[in-house]
């Protein structure tokens, strides 16, 4: 920490000394003599002392945590015998008994020997690091004072780095997705090296609660991920059949009969529904929709249980309302006026107007909107979690349980997690399947909506 | 010409015409009154339930703070007064006051009256001021949930006693105690002075809170300079071609890849690739900041191209360079909006749930967290532990957590409101 206030101390220390240099060359204070204004000049001392002293800082504590690690380690003899994961609870417990608070009585001798050894290699390594850093920051200070001159063009230099930082800031994103991609393809490839591919995608039968025992019953797992998405659609075909009528009557009555004022309070309220956390929505799933349903069911003979297909629907059909009334409503106002006045002008009434000729416009950029309800229906979680339940069943009846992709990945990591079984390993594939799939709804919908705005703009 | 016109387009009144307008326009509003009621349905019943977990049941007992049975010496070491047995304090003078004896067949339904953790209270009292010990004095201790939800009514006791989860004969005490005063209706401190645990009774979401604040803090600090430079760069600086439309096409897709993908990520990423601590609010805070990212550059770029150009024609005019045009005159006139959009894109992260149950944020933590390292849960995986116990006491705990958490994203979202309307400029 402290390294890192001392290659600060210096930058500062570099801004202050950049700046009066320039004021110093110039006679008069005459400033139109300068290039760039003597700030610049400070920025671009500052950048020189700051940066490249923070880079070799970091690579330099990275690969001395590295080489400590290894000298350290190889101090305790048995350490081949550990298996791979017991060898960072060592260190981990090296480190604790360095920092003292450990109690060093009840340890082994030779954990305590390599503790020592842990606390002088640290204490060099940290003394040796600072002494490069502040060298080099101190280096670059005199070196870069010396090329100041009155031609200098700090600000050219100044602004070009500002802007490649803020590429770098817009690359985060590719990296992102990038980090995504490779993640859950390389648990993925670890996952299929374990059970066949095709069995994954084809297969209709899904257990992948592997019994610890060979002898056991169901010792092998299945992982054929079809009832899975059968689920997932199932609950997503339910959520469409509330969310679209009702979200696209709401934008219609919000962009067409809808008073300027009234509209102005509805839209923001009706917002309000997408701006619940899903968690709350899962909870009114389980505790109120669940227990409604099943009493509905239950009054008119029809036995249905508390965690259906229905109830995680329903109650993500009304999450989803907001997303598709919005869209909706914007893309309806954007079909030009001259549209609707031609369709009234032949004597058509709103109604009319509306299902002849705006709707069939702005079509694709509902379209639009749907596919990208569906895709965060596919991929919403916490109502399916706490509403749907768990039995993977390939079934067509909104009354039983079903379970979902979510649901499978967030059972499959929340307990104990090995990287080479491959029940942990399915969650990471079920992710990959939903990545692909809310990919492309999303590519396609975003890509209709698009042409749609650069057809009426 | 009679022929080709059909007579309802030429009479514009026509019965039919009108009532499928009519029709039309009320789908259309009971479409809203539908969204809408279903709106007030679930706060109302969020409410309903949540609000009675504010207030708590005590027990007011006079308390004897037996020398002998705490320091039968007298030295008043710490260590004797920190292990002495102050749930006997409790039993008796319970007994004492229901005037039954320590041999009583149902003693321990009386003794399971008071929540089981009143002993610390005590021991705190007596580790606070050593010269209670000896006097009697009368003190507050903490019921039971069961006690608690009997008295809210949430417990049915017309139904056989064996089905119940309070007795006929811890009913009968109630009474005696109601009857005399000693039972207190207060504000539910606890509730937010604690942290998880598992009696109802003293469970709290402070720990959830601070775990939930942490989390935040870390993914603003990330993602809105990184998301606001990014913006910056894409909006004014970055030229049409193929990298910048595939960045414009990947943070467009990315704010729409479902949250628990970025869990994953955070799973195999942060934690088994640079082993940073499971369930940490710093590995929180990062997927969290990843997951806002791409709705921050999204927002951001919105208020500055909401922003004239002339502004900036005016600045290059006046002899700045493009890079200082945009930092000294578009970023100030932009941020109202910039704001507004990071605010809510805040408000949003702060109610996931699924990425952070990837990361093993749903541990059950009693402590409450110091440093970003520590291990910890957030409010809404508290909010999703909490509905997973069968206790009728946790569903009370949980609606209101909910109630907690939905006055956070209320303050929120106010405050971008606010933000939006009086600073933001109309152009």
């Amino acid at each position: 920490m402290y390294i890192i206030l001392a290659i600060l101390v210096c930058a500062f220390y570099g801004f202050y000394i950049g700046k009066k240099k320039p004021l110093r060359l110039i006679q008069n204070k005459d400033l139109t003599k300068l290039n760039s204004s003597p700030n610049y000049h400070g920025y671009y001392v500052f950048l020189w002392c700051l940066i490249p002293a923070i880079i070799t800082f970091l690579t330099l504590n990275f690969f001395s945590n590295f080489l400590i690690k290894q000298i350290v380690l190889d101090l305790v003899p048995e350490i081949e015998s550990i298996a791979k994961t017991n060898i960072e609870f060592v260190y981990n417990q090296i480190k604790t008994m360095a920092s003292g608070t450990a109690d060093a009585f009840s340890a082994d001798e030779k954990l305590i020997v390599a503790a020592e050894k842990y606390n002088e290699l640290i204490s060099i390594s940290n003394a040796s690091i600072f002494v490069i850093c502040i060298c080099l920051s101190s280096f670059l200070l005199i070196f870069i004072k010396k090329k100041i001159n009155l031609e200098f063009p700090a600000r050219k230099k100044v602004e070009k780095f500002i802007k490649l930082f803020l590429l770098i800031c817009s690359i985060v994103a590719i990296l992102t997705t990038v980090g995504i991609v490779l993640s859950l393809f390389f648990e993925s490839l670890k996952f299929f090296k374990q059970i066949y591919f095709f069995d994954f995608i084809f297969g209709t039968h899904w257990s992948p609660q592997i019994a610890i025992r060979e002898d056991q019953v169901g010792s092998s797992g299945a992982f054929g991920s079809i009832p899975v998405l059968a689920g997932t659609f199932l609950i997503t075909l339910i959520a469409m059949f509330i969310a679209v009528p009702i979200g696209l009557f709401s934008a219609i009555y919000l962009s067409d009969y809808a008073h300027k004022k009234v509209r102005s309070i509805l839209k923001p309220l009706i917002e309000v529904l997408a701006g619940i956390p899903t968690i709350v929505y899962g909870f009114f799933a389980a505790l109120t929709v669940g227990p409604f349903i099943r009493m509905a069911g239950e009054s008119i003979g029809l036995d249905i249980v508390s965690e259906s297909a229905l109830c995680a629907g329903l109650v993500m059909g009304i999450m989803i309302i907001p997303f598709i009334s919005s869209l909706s409503d914007d893309i309806i106002l954007a079909v030009p006026q001259r549209l609707k006045d031609g369709s009234y002008a032949l004597g058509a009434t709103k109604s009319e107007t509306m299902i002849k000729i705006i709707l069939p416009a702005a079509l694709p950029g509902i379209v639009g909107s749907i596919l990208l309800a569906v895709s965060r229906a596919i991929g919403e979680t916490m109502i399916v979690v706490m509403a749907a339940g768990m039995s993977a069943r390939l079934t067509a009846n909104p009354f039983e349980a079903v379970t979902t992709v979510t649901v499978q990945i967030v059972t499959l990591l929340t307990g104990d997690q090995e990287f080479d079984n491959p029940k942990t390993l399915a969650a990471f594939a079920l992710g990959l399947e939903l990545f692909i799939l809310t990919l492309f709804l999303n590519l396609i919908a975003l890509r209709i909506v698009k042409k749609y705005r650069e057809k009426y703009e | 010409m009679s022929n080709i016109i059909r007579n309802d387009i030429l009479t514009p009144v026509s019965s039919k015409r009108t009532t499928k307008e009519k029709l039309f326009k009320i789908c259309g509003l009971s479409a809203i009154i539908f969204a809408l009621s279903m709106l007030v349905i679930l706060f109302t019943t969020i409410f309903s339930k949540g609000y009675s977990a504010f207030y708590q049941t005590r027990i007011k007992l006079d308390i004897n703070f037996n020398e002998e049975l705490i320091d039968p010496t007298g030295a008043r070491e710490i260590t004797t007064l920190n292990t002495a047995d102050y749930s006997k304090l409790i039993s008796q003078s319970l007994f004492k006051f229901l005037n039954i004896d320590k041999s009583h067949p149902k003693s321990s339904e009386i003794k399971s009256l008071i929540s089981y953790n009143s002993f610390l209270t005590l021991r705190d009292r007596v580790l606070n001021d050593p010269d209670i010990i000896g006097k009697t004095k009368k003190i507050n201790l903490i019921a039971s949930d069961d006690v608690d939800q009997m008295l809210k009514g949430n417990i049915n006791i017309s139904i056989p006693e064996e089905n119940r989860k309070i007795t006929d004969f811890q009913i009968e005490a109630i009474e005696k105690f109601k009857s005399n005063g000693n039972i207190l209706t207060v504000f539910n401190k606890t509730l937010f002075t604690k942290s998880d645990s598992r009696e109802p009774e003293v469970s709290g979401v402070l720990g959830a809170i601070i775990g939930s604040f942490y989390c935040l803090f870390v993914a603003a600090c990330i993602s809105v300079p990184i998301g606001i430079f990014a913006a910056i760069f894409l909006q004014e600086f970055a030229k049409k071609n193929k990298v910048t439309d595939f960045i414009e096409i990947n943070i467009n897709n990315l704010a729409a890849v479902p949250s628990i993908v970025f869990g994953l990520l955070g799973l195999s990423v942060f934690i088994n690739f640079f082993h940073l601590p499971r369930s940490s609010p710093i590995v929180g805070g990062l997927v969290l900041a990843l997951m806002s990212l791409p709705t921050i550059v999204i927002v951001t770029r919105a208020s500055l191209l909401a922003v004239p150009g002339t502004i900036k024609d005016g600045a290059i005019a006046l002899g700045a360079s493009k890079m200082q045009a945009i930092f000294n005159q578009v970023l100030p006139l932009a941020t109202p909006g910039i704001c507004t959009g990071v605010i809510i894109a805040l408000a949003r992260a702060l109610g996931e749930t699924a990425p952070l149950l990837m990361i093993g944020m749903i541990a059950f933590i009693p402590d409450t967290p110091i440093a970003i390292t520590d291990p910890a849960t957030a409010l809404p995986a508290q909010i999703f532990m909490w509905a997973d116990h069968p206790e009728r006491a946790f569903v009370e705990r949980t609606s209101a957590a909910i109630l907690i958490l939905l006055s956070f994203l209320i303050v929120m979202n106010a405050a971008a409101i606010y933000i939006r309307h009086k600073f933001e400029k109309k152009w």
